[in-house]
């Protein structure tokens, strides 16, 4: 265990709690990029380059853009007057520790946790392309159809009701 | 304590704050922020497991968290596009005043 661990996990759950408790929905948003450049630093730290700059790409770049855009274009300004939670917010936490403690339980309790530290694994991009190619090429596939299908999807759904209207 | 329980609660730390804003807040966005959140804190479980995995060369912890951004990445994408369409039809993106179909 070493500073940087605590340092980019500090980083992550603070701008994570930020994400959910800000009052203004764009600081939101901003929280969260945080939080996902934060989770991109604890994979290079577990020594995942490949993942950790997928994750930087992918949420840091594409996700937090893509939610940020769907705050702007959902703009409410009565709801700014609301109350930040539900009414069963209480009913919500204690659901959440609920989780928290049973997960924290089920790993202090697991064998899995003894295992010996080991030196840092090496997974290089070559390594990952040629898994990629070879044993996981049917998944592959199917995630690039699955990622057409759903972006087509995404843009049908989203103008729907600008073309019934006319 | 070991440094993969460490990553361990760290992520469930991470999936507790995720369900707690996806269960509390009241806009749509931030539930789909929170489930995002949730899927982060399952990577960053698939990505602790491999490094101290007694056999990382497999490097199948890497390949299912790669597998899980592309994922989450089309469902957020499709998330939001639902919210934007609700927002047109409602005007709101409240969770609690979407009831049309409460019974």
């Amino acid at each position: 265990m070493d500073w940087a661990f605590f340092i980019l996990a500090a980083v992550t759950l603070a701008s994570a709690v930020g994400a959910m408790a800000l009052r203004r929905l764009v600081h939101c948003a901003l929280a969260l990029a945080l939080a996902f450049a934060g989770l991109a630093g604890l994979y290079l730290q577990l020594g995942a380059q490949f993942v950790g700059l997928a994750q930087v790409l992918v949420y840091v770049g594409a996700v937090a853009v893509l939610i940020v855009f769907a705050l702007m274009l959902t703009r409410n300004v009565a709801a700014a007057t609301q109350p930040l939670g539900s009414p069963s917010w209480p009913l919500g936490l204690a659901v959440a520790a609920l989780a928290f403690g049973a997960l924290v339980a089920a790993i202090l309790s697991s064998p899995a946790i003894q295992r010996p530290v080991r030196e840092l694994p090496s997974g290089t991009v070559q390594q990952i392309g040629i898994r990629l190619m070879t044993d996981f090429v049917l998944p592959l596939e199917v995630i690039a159809l699955l990622l057409t299908v759903a972006l087509i999807g995404a843009v049908i759904i989203a103008m729907q009701e600008e073309r019934s209207r006319e | 304590m070991t440094p993969l329980a460490a990553y361990l609660i760290l992520s469930a730390l991470l999936f507790a704050v995720g369900l707690a804003g996806a269960l509390t807040r009241r806009n749509a966005i931030l539930v789909l922020v929170g489930i995002e959140l949730m899927l982060n804190a399952a990577n960053l479980n698939f990505i602790a497991f491999w490094r101290y995995s007694p056999n990382p060369e497999a490097l199948t912890g890497l390949i299912f968290a790669l597998f899980s951004i592309g994922i989450a990445a089309a469902e957020a994408a499709v998330g939001l596009a639902l919210i934007i369409a609700i927002y047109r039809h409602y005007q709101t993106t409240n969770v609690d005043e979407v009831n049309s179909m409460k019974g």
